[in-house]
């Protein structure tokens, strides 16, 4: 059955946004490098993190010999052994209770939630002692683990297969949370996440694992706590993460056409925030927008809006606008769906708003 | 007979449930009677007198240790305190059992395996007044003890948490094919908890050398076992997840010690996990903030504490066969007692930590956001100093 003109237009925007690779100009490319989708990225940074130090061990279920839900362990069990790529029962507290225990006795392990939406399940693990267990040991004990999984909202997977996580957590201290959004991130935020000895959430988004981008051939990683600063610009400050960066990018190629002259970042780092590249940022353009696809309340939105207003007061001309999602569960329907995420025509509304 | 996913079936006509209730209940072992005489006398030459004597030794310094520190609370000098008192043997006995290696991830009711491994008394009450000798930095509350050199992970309150973490350890263990297990301690309680489930179900997966004891003390705060669980205890358990298991009478610090002993010998030689129920009473109340005889008789605590004590049971023991006598019994509980004076005293004159561990090691280097807020935290109490306690340093 076709579906009407308006929503395939929709939809035709919608995976531009997903699929672009020309718009990921913040890297330094060489003229070598390989091209490659970001879950191949995120694989390639695992493996060579696992290569460098055996400490290093995954555990999820289907990761070892399945190759995990999203392939990013594919072929990793055959080369590693099945103790260092672990296939684990169904039990999201458990594991990743076992891997806290085994992180502070020495292994540095990475817990693979096959949907962020599961980790809820592990809750306890994460939040009680997770974060908590460096500090109330006197720091006697670390625990450098890497919780990380796709999370946010697929193509009509169902309102609990479609959460942003990442709400949940930045509350929690001793935890740091990253959101990667290209093949270059990717890889390099799971090389810092893995070398890192506090616990770090890496937020992956179900829709970008087929993103391609050709990264470089030498190695590198990423910093934990720093934002990328996608497009510099003078008008408006817009900062996003994960997805949302592309819908950005999209609705930035309208702006520019209109004349705006938009500064994009991607904020990277959801805990901490990095308010030394944003702060800079704000100074230039005295205007704020926020894209995220969190939901309204309690979102990063939320939370950044609050750390700007605390900090930036006086470089603000307009009040801090932020694009969410609705405070509703994600609906199956496909129209429905589309209509609970921030789209491209939505952000160039918004700038015309704040910028006029 | 034929395969289903790798395992024989038996098929047959005649519909038959397994029951819920086996007609024998799991046997305990054990080796001393009530009234610490050997069921079996020849196996005193298995009985190393040494190693009785030094077991004894610190069942009674556990018991002498959580008699006053439960005291000092109670007179408002710590907080809180959890006392172990009626489970001295399976603390001791199983402590003795394992090597300084095992890893162990207790609940909060095992100071006794750290005493054991070397933990001193000063140590104790330094963590319970959070001093600044406190290893924990004043971070948690009392007996939350952790050790990093004694292999002691630092207690963490909720129940069962800490039982998947072990499994995690021992699966590190074996990948480093290390001559060492993990060894977790929980309560009855802690079995209902999902963690347990998995956990166990997780270590016999995975082949991990890991040791559940599960010190069935017949409460979790005010509820029995009987409203606990259904099962015939919790030893058998084990089977269903495909985990050798044994009850052992937790009372008996000799029983402890050797089914321990054998535990861990299977553990580490053969790949796998073990359980363990000890069964046991929990003679104190569940802590300094629970009043049992609200929901238990009076009569039936002073029945345990009095009459089958487990301290007492190993005395007999030992006396009976000329190891130890009375005097050697009033010097321990009088040097005791002066050591615990002098402990806490000088752990209550000490220091607490300064400002500045409040926002230590929350990561491994502290971020710029925590630095702010340090500053502003100093920058309050230093200027209404009156307001907040005034034995905590600014820095």
């Amino acid at each position: 059955m076709r579906a009407p003109p308006s929503t395939v237009r929709a939809s035709k925007l919608v995976t531009n946004a997903v699929a672009v690779k020309s718009e990921t100009a913040s890297i330094a490319a060489t003229k070598s490098g390989h091209e490659l989708l970001l879950f191949e990225a995120l694989r390639e940074g695992l493996e060579e993190e696992m290569e460098r130090d055996p400490r290093v061990c995954v555990l999820g279920e289907d990761v070892g010999h399945y190759g995990g839900s999203y392939k990013v362990t594919k072929g990793l069990a055959e080369k590693f052994g099945d103790l260092r790529v672990l296939d684990t029962p169904i039990a999201e507290n458990s594991f990743t209770g076992m891997a806290v225990g085994a992180a502070m006795t020495g292994l540095r392990p990475i817990v693979e939630g096959m949907n962020m939406g599961f980790l809820l399940l592990a809750y306890n693990q994460i939040s009680n002692n997770c974060g908590m267990l460096h500090y109330t040991s006197g720091g006697q004990f670390t625990i450098p683990v890497v919780i990380r999984g796709p999370g946010g909202v697929g193509r009509q997977l169902g309102a609990e297969h479609s959460q942003r996580l990442e709400s949940y957590f930045q509350s929690v201290p001793g935890l740091q949370m990253v959101a990667c959004s290209t093949p270059y991130n990717a890889k390099g935020l799971m090389k810092a996440a893995i070398r890192s000895e506090n616990p770090v959430i890496l937020c992956e988004h179900v829709l970008l694992y087929n993103l391609k981008e050709r990264i470089p051939d030498e190695e590198y990683v990423c910093c934990l706590e720093r934002a990328e600063l996608v497009r510099p610009g003078k008008d408006v400050t817009i900062l996003t993460y994960s997805r949302m960066r592309h819908h950005v990018l999209q609705a930035a190629k309208s702006l520019i056409n209109k004349g705006y002259d938009p500064e994009i970042i991607d904020i990277i780092s959801l805990k901490p925030f990095d308010l030394h590249t944003i702060g800079n940022s704000i100074k230039k353009t005295h205007k704020v927008l926020i894209v995220e696809e969190c939901m309204r309340t309690g979102g990063i939105g939320a939370s950044l809006r609050a750390s700007i207003m605390d900090n930036f007061w006086d470089y603000l001309d307009a009040p801090i606008m932020c694009l969410s999602s609705q405070d509703v569960p994600t609906p199956y329907a496909g129209t429905l769906e589309e209509a609970t995420v921030v789209q491209p025509p939505q952000i160039v509304k918004a700038i015309k708003q704040l910028c006029g | 007979m034929n395969d289903f996913m790798g395992r024989k079936v038996s098929y047959s006509s005649q519909m038959c449930f397994i029951p819920e209730e086996s007609t024998n209940s799991v046997p305990c072992y054990r080796l001393l009677s009530t009234h610490g005489d050997l069921l079996d006398p020849s196996s005193i030459n298995e009985l190393d007198k040494e190693l009785c004597i030094e077991m004894y030794r610190k069942m009674v310094t556990l018991q002498v240790m959580d008699t006053i520190f439960y005291d000092a609370q109670r007179q408002g000098r710590i907080s809180f305190y959890v006392t172990t008192i009626g489970e001295e043997a399976i603390n001791i006995g199983s402590a003795a059992a394992l090597n300084a290696t095992d890893v162990v991830f207790s609940q909060y009711r095992e100071p006794g395996v750290l005493m054991w491994r070397g933990f001193t008394l000063q140590q104790f009450a330094n963590q319970c007044y959070g001093n600044e000798y406190d290893l924990g930095k004043g971070r948690q509350m009392p007996v939350h003890y952790g050790s990093n050199e004694l292999n002691y992970l630092t207690v963490s309150s909720p129940i069962a948490t800490q039982v998947p973490q072990a499994v995690g350890a021992a699966y590190g263990l074996k990948m480093d094919k290390k001559d060492a297990c993990a060894v977790t301690y929980f309560g009855d309680g802690g079995t209902s908890e999902g963690d347990f489930h998995a956990g166990m179900n997780f270590a016999a997966v995975l082949g991990a050398p890991v040791l559940f004891i599960c010190r069935n003390n017949g409460w979790a705060i005010s509820t029995p076992t009987s409203e606990q669980f259904r099962s015939d205890g919790v030893a058998i358990k084990g089977q269903a997840y495909g985990v050798r298991s044994i009850r052992v009478d937790g009372n008996d610090a000799l029983a402890v010690y050797f089914a321990v002993k054998n535990a861990r010998k299977m553990a580490v030689e053969e790949f796998r996990p073990i359980l363990i129920e000890a069964l046991t009473y929990r003679v104190g109340h569940h802590s300094t903030s629970d009043d049992s005889s609200k929901y238990r008789s009076v009569d039936e605590i002073e029945y345990w504490r009095t009459r089958r004590d487990p301290v007492a049971r190993l005395r007999m023991f030992l006396q009976s066969n000329r190891w130890w006598d009375d005097e050697n019994e009033d010097l321990l509980r009088q040097d005791l007692r002066t050591q615990m004076m002098s402990v806490l005293h000088n752990a209550e004159s000490k220091k607490k930590p300064g400002l500045s561990n409040l926002f230590e090691d929350v990561y491994d280097v502290i971020p710029q956001n925590l630095k702010e807020q340090e500053q502003e935290t100093q920058a309050i109490v230093g200027k209404y100093p009156k307001d907040y306690p005034s034995d905590v340093p600014l820095d």
